[in-house]
Formats: C-alpha cells, sequence, structure tokens
C-alpha cells in the first residue's frame, strides 16, 4: 500500500523532474487515513459491544465511549483530508457539537434508567463463597 | 492519490452503513426502552459519520450542513424522549422545586 501511494504521488506531481514526490500530500494522506481506520475500528467494536454484551449498563458502556471516540477520530480524518477551507471549519463544528451532546446524552440515559429502577444483572460474576463449597 | 482516498472514504462509509444495520438489531430486539434509546442515540451518531464521509465520496460539501443539523436534532430527541417518558408529559419543567419530593 506505502509504494502505491508512493508511486501515485509521483505520477500526480510535475512530470518535468525526474522523482518529484508530493511528501505533504503523502503524509496528510497517510495520516488521515490512519486516524479514520482507527475511528471505523472503534465504531464497529462499539456496535458489536452493543449487540453482544449481555446488560443494559455494560451496553451503555460500549456504546458511549466508543461511539464518542470513534466519531471524533473519523471527523478529525476527515478535517485533516479537507485542510484549510470551510469545510472544515464546518466539520470542527459537528466534532464540537458531538464532543458537547454524546456524553450528555449517554449520562441522561444511564440516569433515566437507574431512577426507573433497572437493576443491573448480577451473579455470574460474584465471589466464591466462604465455606469453601468449591468454585 | 485522489482516486486512493475516493476509494477509501467509500470503504468507511460502507462500514457505516453495516455498523447502523447492527445496530438496527440492538434497536427492533432490544428488552428495555432504555435499551432502544441507546440504540437510536448511536444510530443518530453514525448517521452523522455517514453524512460526513458520503459528501467526500461524492464531492460535495453540502452534507455537512445537514450533519450539522442531525448532530443537533439527535441531542434533543433523546432527551425528549427521556422526558417523556420519566414524567408522562412534555409540559413539566425540568427544573423546578416541587420535583424533589415527587421524584
Amino acid at each position: 500500500m506505502m509504494m502505491s501511494l508512493i508511486l501515485a504521488a509521483a505520477s500526480s506531481a510535475d512530470q518535468g523532474a525526474s522523482l518529484n514526490i508530493d511528501w505533504i500530500g503523502l503524509f496528510r494522506t497517510i495520516l488521515s487515513c490512519a486516524s479514520m481506520l482507527t475511528g471505523i475500528f472503534f465504531v464497529m467494536a462499539g456496535t458489536l459491544g452493543v449487540l453482544r454484551l449481555p446488560d443494559f449498563y455494560t451496553r451503555l458502556h460500549a456504546a458511549g465511549m466508543t461511539d464518542t471516540l470513534g466519531a471524533e477520530l473519523v471527523i478529525l480524518g476527515l478535517i485533516i483530508q479537507s485542510g484549510f477551507t470551510q469545510m472544515s471549519l464546518k466539520l470542527l463544528l459537528v466534532a464540537f457539537f458531538l464532543l458537547l451532546t454524546s456524553p450528555t446524552a449517554t449520562h441522561a440515559i444511564a440516569n433515566a434508567a437507574y431512577k426507573a429502577k433497572l437493576n443491573p444483572k448480577l451473579g455470574k460474576y460474584t465471589a466464591p463463597s466462604v465455606d469453601g463449597d468449591g468454585s | 492519490m485522489e482516486m486512493f482516498l475516493g476509494y477509501f472514504n467509500l470503504a468507511a462509509a460502507f462500514f457505516v452503513i453495516i455498523s447502523m444495520v447492527m445496530m438496527l438489531g440492538r434497536l427492533l430486539g432490544g428488552p428495555t426502552l432504555y435499551d432502544r434509546l441507546l440504540a437510536v442515540n448511536s444510530f443518530g451518531t453514525k448517521t452523522i459519520l455517514f453524512l460526513c464521509v458520503f459528501c467526500f465520496v461524492i464531492n460535495r460539501p453540502d452534507g455537512v450542513d445537514i450533519a450539522l443539523l442531525y448532530a443537533l436534532m439527535n441531542f434533543i430527541a433523546t432527551i425528549a424522549v427521556l422526558k417523556y417518558f420519566n414524567y408522562r408529559s412534555l409540559g413539566v419543567p425540568l427544573i423546578e422545586e416541587q420535583m424533589e419530593d415527587s421524584v
């Protein structure tokens, strides 16, 4: 992938010199791709956690934490791609609102579930008994 | 390099779509109300992500405005549904002196 990127950068650059590589564009592309890949990984991990975890509070943990970080990383990658334009300012505004509202909404859902006396699922990972009955 | 970034953004949008479809499973089959609300909130966040990535794919910067609108609307919708199911009415102010005893 790296070699193809370097070749693409060389071919897109000016043809006058022998090997004129657009180093800044290459660096921006790699940084943006790394950030977006990490963000997509977090988003997929959060979705899998919401599907697979056994309890409401654990699902809330998976969705709330990974969605915030994953969305921020994907939008950061898009900001790096777009450079200093009007679009990057709008993306920065979207990232700011997501950073403000996503943990607040997660906290509000957790607080409402706690006030409605939704019990967490316990009992699978209890401490071993003192009597020494085994396991 | 532009072509590579186009294909990369298309793949990212595809994975966000897959994640949204998987989140629909929890939305339709959640045991409690709060599971469904959590799924709706997460689905809205993924919608914002998909709009932001997809307007890079089709190379039109209009979709970011709609994503900004969704980011505001998603939060307000979550808070409104939570308030409705807590008080069974949307007319109750959230900050009041008498609410301390009744809750």
